[in-house]
């Protein structure tokens, strides 16, 4: 039992801290988002030359073969200054199933263009109706001799505007709601039949929605097995799902912070607003709703790893739950205590509870795990 | 970064597992895993068993007595003892004035009072609350006069829990009036057969004895029975409750309550279901579990901090009672209207008249209305938050 951090991860962590107070000021980032691009060349390059894009490949692959805990200290980072770039949708997700679930030559294909900065990838999954249940796929891929076919809508690609490449799953037998017959496919963004509309959130990430007419691909853009694309889906998305509760980590840190320094400025009464007791016990509680976040944090990144599945489920879920739930308290209360300061495009705090916000929802929000991990409780003891 | 028990510490369970499992007798057990009434005998007679183990202070450096433990071993030994269904060993002996000896203490005091401690002989009580000082315990009024090789102490406290039982006492007592309230404070230990000492039972909501009004008059104390320095007592008092934020999480014993919960959950009936099939509770029972997980790792991230204690540490007393008041709140609503009927002699295991219910229900609302003290007692739950603003956060 041990929460100490290795020199190197404590190194990397420093460092890309250091970058981002230094390059990724809240000026550069509305820049960024206003620039309508989803992403930045130079910040990009800059985390590709940190190693941060190969972090969690393996060796063989021009990859640092780093674990969950790494993504961690990324994701927890990128958190604190709320950083925009495409790191969770190419590298953790469809980079992450591509190195557990690929074969080699798509490994050979993929992980170390990632890692160089040149290609970006977004996972196309969800579906409309479907809300968060990952198994509900009714885009279909039809067998057309060795090649298939695919059709249908996906919603929710987290950077699939700013994509080379996605990966689709598809229903390629079963039914609608069925975790027996999914396949995953690699397919070119520019691929004929395939188009993206790209849409900015409210936080300033990118969101796509990706529509597949009669797109045509070869049997290789298969990973790993037909019909049997659930479990690498399932488990990318645990992943996924781990970065985000450690970027929320960051991001309610950041809101902590930024809520103790504005009611130690402002005055009101004639004293800074952080004097009265009723103000300071809500810093309190966010502080204790972080630090309950950090815990769970830390148990997500290292569940999200292993092939125990009902163990992973469990842990995810319950962190999820707990960090969204916290995700909230700590975005309303430091809004709340900004006054109407906070309310206003201006401050950071306001862009820090958008970001917290939209984070409950991906991936399922708090009841989703709550019913995840109460069903997970029924099985278990009745 | 690694989340799992080393071998060493997986064996340690097991040996624990092991000793609890031979030892722990059965009248003990089911005192506790029923939570009938608590008796002086079980904490006594559990105690000395653990001593004669060399297991009777697991808190405790080796010099002592006690068992050398590292903090990880200890919450492992807390928890499997929790599990097994063992009496919380006296936390007032082994946990408050013990600490406070050791470190400020003298030889004689060392030598006269921790084999007591550790051998179950001696039952100590608290004496800091009085009925003028709660979270303001600095105010405190009770006195302590210097007379030749005496103190005369006179006051009252008050909360003193257990005190029926007591032997010995320690007390906080103004000692100067004339400075600021803080350091005019120090710190006594008294016989509790002391001529002029009187203990009166407070009954609480729930109809149980379990604390008490200490009265002193004219109480003759020697000033051998001082520890440290005179008008020094704030600064012990604060060292102590330095020395307890991780034992206020109580995770162990939580540990055992969700186990027992769960099984609560399957056994009580819901218009013909288990009680666990009803969506309503269930969400509140995976929620309570995970906020449980959540604050063991916070508990391990705080005992395994390289660097001593960090800020999290101040979170554990308000998330851990804040658990504990809503496991007893599951345990008495999962048993809904039996849980009305208040039969005391029901508490007692040779108890065999009549009930509502099971066994499930007989302690259900009693230990609900109980367990309101948690968030109270130790520095109120309001009051920690105000340590977290002005200690953590600087405000």
């Amino acid at each position: 039992m041990n929460f100490e951090l290795t020199e190197e991860q404590q190194m990397l962590q420093d460092s890309l801290r250091r970058f981002l107070a230094n390059e990724y000021t809240f000026e550069k980032r509305r820049e960024i988002i206003e620039s309508g691009k989803g992403t930045d060349a130079g910040i990009w390059n800059a985390l590709a030359e940190m190693g941060l894009l190969a972090f969690t490949f393996p060796e063989d692959y021009d990859g640092l073969g780093g674990n969950g805990i790494d993504t961690m200290l990324v994701m927890e980072s990128f958190g604190r200054a709320l950083v925009t770039e495409p790191y969770l949708a190419t590298v953790v997700l469809a980079g992450g199933l591509v190195r557990d679930a690929g074969s080699d030559a798509q490994k050979q294909a993929i992980l170390p263009a990632i890692a160089s900065g040149e290609k970006l990838m977004a996972l196309a999954t969800y579906e409309h109706g479907a809300r968060y249940n990952l198994a509900h796929i009714n885009t279909v891929a039809k067998a057309d001799g060795s090649d298939y076919v695919l059709n249908g809508t996906k919603t929710a690609v987290i950077h699939g505007g700013q994509a080379n490449q996605l990966i689709v799953s598809a229903r390629t037998s079963g039914d609608a709601r069925s975790e027996d017959g999914i396949t995953l496919f690699l397919v070119d963004a520019d691929a004929n039949g395939v188009s993206v509309t790209d849409f900015v959130t409210h936080d300033g990430f990118r969101t796509a929605e990706v529509t597949l007419k009669d797109v045509k691909v070869g049997a290789d853009a298969i990973i790993g097995e037909a019909n049997q694309g659930f479990p690498a889906l399932e488990k990318a998305i645990d992943q996924g799902i781990a970065a985000l509760c450690a970027e929320a980590v960051g991001a309610m840190d950041a809101m902590t912070e930024a809520t103790l320094e504005y009611t130690q400025t402002r005055k009101q009464f004639g004293v800074p607003i952080s004097k009265f007791q009723v103000l300071q016990h809500r810093m309190a509680d966010m502080f204790i709703h972080a630090q309950q976040g950090r815990s769970m944090a830390i148990l997500a990144a290292d569940s999200a790893d292993s092939d125990d599945r009902a163990a992973r489920r469990e842990a995810i879920s319950q962190a999820k739950m707990l960090i969204g739930q916290g995700a909230r308290e700590v975005g309303q209360a430091g809004v709340q205590l900004h006054g109407g300061m906070g309310v206003t495009d201006e401050m950071w705090a306001a862009h820090i509870f958008k970001r917290l916000t939209l984070i409950n929802l991906v991936f399922g929000d708090a009841d989703y795990h709550l019913g995840k991990v109460s069903d997970a409780l029924l099985e278990k003891i009745a | 970064m690694d989340l799992n028990y080393t071998p060493e510490q997986e064996a340690f369970r097991q040996e624990v597992r092991q000793f609890l499992q031979d030892n722990l007798p059965d009248d003990i057990r089911e005192r506790v895993q029923k939570r009938l009434r608590f008796t002086k005998d079980m904490i006594v007679r559990w105690q000395q068993i653990l001593y004669k183990q060399g297991w009777g202070a697991s808190t405790w450096p080796t010099e002592f007595g006690g068992t050398g433990w590292s903090e990880v071993e200890q919450l492992i030994f807390e928890e499997e003892c929790a599990l097994a269904g063992a009496p919380r060993q006296l936390d007032f002996g082994l946990r408050m004035v013990a600490p406070v000896i050791m470190k400020f203490g003298n030889q004689e005091q060392k030598d006269k009072h921790l084999p007591g401690i550790l051998d179950g002989s001696v039952w100590w009580s608290q004496g800091y609350s009085e009925p003028g000082s709660g979270s303001d315990l600095a105010s405190l009024r009770t006195t302590a006069e210097r007379d030749g090789d005496y103190y005369i102490v006179n006051g009252q406290k008050t909360w003193t829990t257990l005190g029926q039982h007591g032997d010995w006492i320690f007390c906080l007592v103004r000692t100067n009036k004339d400075v600021k309230a803080q350091e005019g404070i120090s710190f006594l230990l008294i016989d509790m057969k002391t001529p002029g000492i009187d203990v009166k039972p407070i009954i609480m909501l729930d109809g149980e004895h379990e604390i008490n009004d200490v009265f002193f008059e004219n109480v003759k104390v020697p000033v051998e029975n001082l520890v440290g320095e005179e008008d020094k007592g704030w600064t012990y008092a604060k060292y102590l409750l330095g020395h307890e934020r991780t034992g206020l999480a109580n995770v162990g014993q939580w540990k055992a309550m969700m186990r027992r919960l769960k099984e609560i959950a399957r056994e009580e009936q819901d218009d013909g279901h288990a009680i666990i099939e009803n969506p309503r509770f269930r969400d509140r029972l995976a929620q309570l579990d995970a906020e449980l997980r959540a604050l063991e790792l916070t508990v391990l991230r705080v005992l395994t901090n390289a660097t001593g204690p960090g800020p999290e540490a101040s979170i554990l007393k308000i998330r851990g009672t804040e658990i504990g008041q809503r496991l007893f709140e599951l345990a008495m609503e999962a048993t809904g209207q039996d849980a009305l009927a208040h039969i005391p002699d029901a508490l007692e295991p040779d108890y065999n008249g009549p009930m509502v219910g099971g066994m499930n229900a007989v302690p259900a609302a009693g230990d609900y209305f109980n367990m309101r003290k948690l968030s109270i007692f130790g520095g109120s739950n309001e009051i920690q938050r105000n340590i977290i603003s002005k200690l953590v956060l600087g405000l």
